[in-house]
């Protein structure tokens, strides 16, 4: 364990799964999004919608849709400031079918009408994991740069991204493809040890098949 | 990872480079994480300004969410200002700044995390008073942080830091051995000492369970960084007069993992065991989350 996680981070509290761990989901959100959220509807299941409102989760989630960090010492006030930037939220429940106990369903709405569901865990130590994205199943951490793709699901596709990558000197950490069991649709989630430069989205969002690729940082 | 897997590798390595105990934990960190020791220094500078600003920032009249929390550090504050404490000033500012800390967290404040966030209260507890009690520079709390992290790191790799795998032993317990063991570095001790220190601290410690209230952040942890930080002192104390921990510090480390493992879940931060089970405990959960 790296010594700054002993001595560290520093957040706001109180709770690193509960509290850190969700401004962590609620950036990961906006990231993929692209763009600002003017809409949030969040569904907490398990831990997170038993004692999310004793942890602040709530404050912790929209936080990080307004792309506060976990150790911003507005997390406490982000309703206000929320109200502010033009985000509207609603909360509920959610029993969501095998998932982690800290679990959040997110839908949100661009202020272009860029439109995401995806549901996220807080894993504790601030940890998280995203598991689902429009639907289909995936595992990441955001703990590095991350590369999505969506494309078909037809031969070759890997194969190109990863000719694009190579080419474009990105070294890759981990390739995962996960595909839509209804079919037709996969996602690959491309894990790289430097930042992914929006550009590099570009060129890979121009591949035939290829229907849309976003770059996060890490997170 | 870790940087040491063990007390007696890290000891080893100490007297093998003449190191001090601090500085081989931030040169050897630093090259595994591939940044230099200034920046590394520099972050954990970083850190213990936070402790102070958050200690600094404390309001009294702050609560939590859930009611539970806040303004008991005022009032730990007022009775020994006032002369009415049995052990004094040192020991009240101990104990205020423990709870001052671990309200501050509670009350979603700005925190360090030291292992963790529940038990965040206990190593600010005792080197924020030490440090106004011995007129100690910035840099020697720095290095001091470093010896807390070297231990912990230790901890972290032989057992656990999480209550959800080895109970509070793990939490408040660790932070506990490190900050005892960085108060013998503040106070001149040998790296012997601080190891002595730290399993000392930690044997008190062994078994404790990890039962929050309603699963909030709160009770019993803000009252148990106070009994934490003065476990620090009083393993230090131990320590620094040349007393022994008859069971070498990595076993001291293993048994509690061992400890850890045969806590059942309902004792592991699912606020299902322990005082988490009491009847009030029951009722509050009920009233404040109606489940
Ligand atoms: S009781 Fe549990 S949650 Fe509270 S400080 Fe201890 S380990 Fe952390």
């Amino acid at each position: 364990m790296d010594i700054f996680d002993l001595i560290g981070p520093i957040m706001v509290g109180p709770s690193s799964s509960h509290t850190a761990g969700a401004v962590r989901i609620g950036l990961v959100g906006r990231r993929l999004l692209g763009e600002d959220p003017v809409q949030a509807q969040l569904l907490l299941h398990g831990s997170f919608a038993a004692t999310g409102r004793g942890h602040g989760t709530d404050r912790a989630l929209v936080a990080g849709l307004l792309g506060l960090a976990p150790d911003d010492g507005r997390i406490p006030d982000s309703f206000q400031l929320a109200g502010e930037q033009g985000l509207s939220f609603c909360f509920g429940t959610v029993s969501l079918r095998s998932a982690h106990p800290n679990s959040v369903q997110l839908t949100l709405d661009g202020k272009s009408g860029r439109r995401l569901q995806m549901t996220a865990a807080s894993i504790g130590g601030g940890r998280i994991q995203v598991r689902e994205l429009d639907g289909m199943p995936l595992c990441f951490s955001a703990e590095q740069p991350t590369l999505i793709v969506k494309n078909e699901d037809q031969p070759g596709s890997v194969a190109d991204v990863s000719r694009v990558l190579a080419r474009l000197g990105i070294n890759i950490a981990t390739f995962q493809v996960n595909r839509n069991s209804r079919g037709g649709e996969a996602v690959m989630v491309i894990e790289c040890d430097a930042p992914i430069l929006e550009q590099t989205a570009e060129h890979i969002r121009r591949i035939p098949g290829i229907l849309d690729a976003v770059s996060i940082k890490a997170v | 990872m870790a940087v040491f897997d063990s007390v007696t590798e890290l000891l080893a390595y100490c007297g093998n480079t003449s190191l001090p105990l601090w500085e081989a934990v931030m040169r050897c960190s630093a090259r595994e994480s591939g940044i230099s020791a200034e920046e590394s220094w520099e972050k954990m500078r970083g850190r213990l300004l936070v402790m102070e600003q958050a200690d600094a920032s404390y309001e009294p009249a702050l609560r939590s969410r859930s009611g539970l929390s806040g303004g008991d550090a005022e009032k730990m504050q007022r009775q020994f200002q006032s002369g009415g404490s049995i052990s004094g000033d040192f020991i009240g500012q101990i104990l205020s700044s423990a709870l001052r800390m671990s309200e501050c967290n509670a009350c979603m404040r700005r925190i360090v995390a030291a292992p963790t966030a529940g038990s965040c209260g206990v190593i600010p507890a005792v080197l924020l008073p030490y440090a106004r009690r011995f007129q100690t520079g910035e840099d020697e709390l720095v290095k001091a942080l470093y010896v807390a992290a070297g231990f912990g790191s230790v901890i972290a790799s032989r057992a656990s830091i999480s209550g959800a795998e080895a109970g509070c032993q793990a939490e408040v317990g660790s932070a506990s051995a490190m900050a005892a063991a960085a108060l013998v570095y503040l106070h001149g001790g040998r790296e012997e000492q601080m190891a002595n220190a730290a399993a000392i601290a930690l044997k008190n410690m062994m078994g404790l369970v990890c039962d929050p209230v309603a699963g909030l952040v709160e009770v019993p942890c803000v009252k148990r960084n106070a009994a934490g930080a003065m476990n620090a002192l009083t393993a230090a104390e131990l320590a620094l007069a040349g007393i022994e921990s008859r069971i070498p510090p990595d076993e001291v480390i293993d048994a509690m993992q061992a400890v850890g493992e045969m806590m059942p879940a309902a004792l592991r931060e699912t606020g299902e065991g322990g005082i988490a089970a009491s009847p009030t405990a029951i009722k509050f959960r009920q009233d404040f989350f109606g489940a």
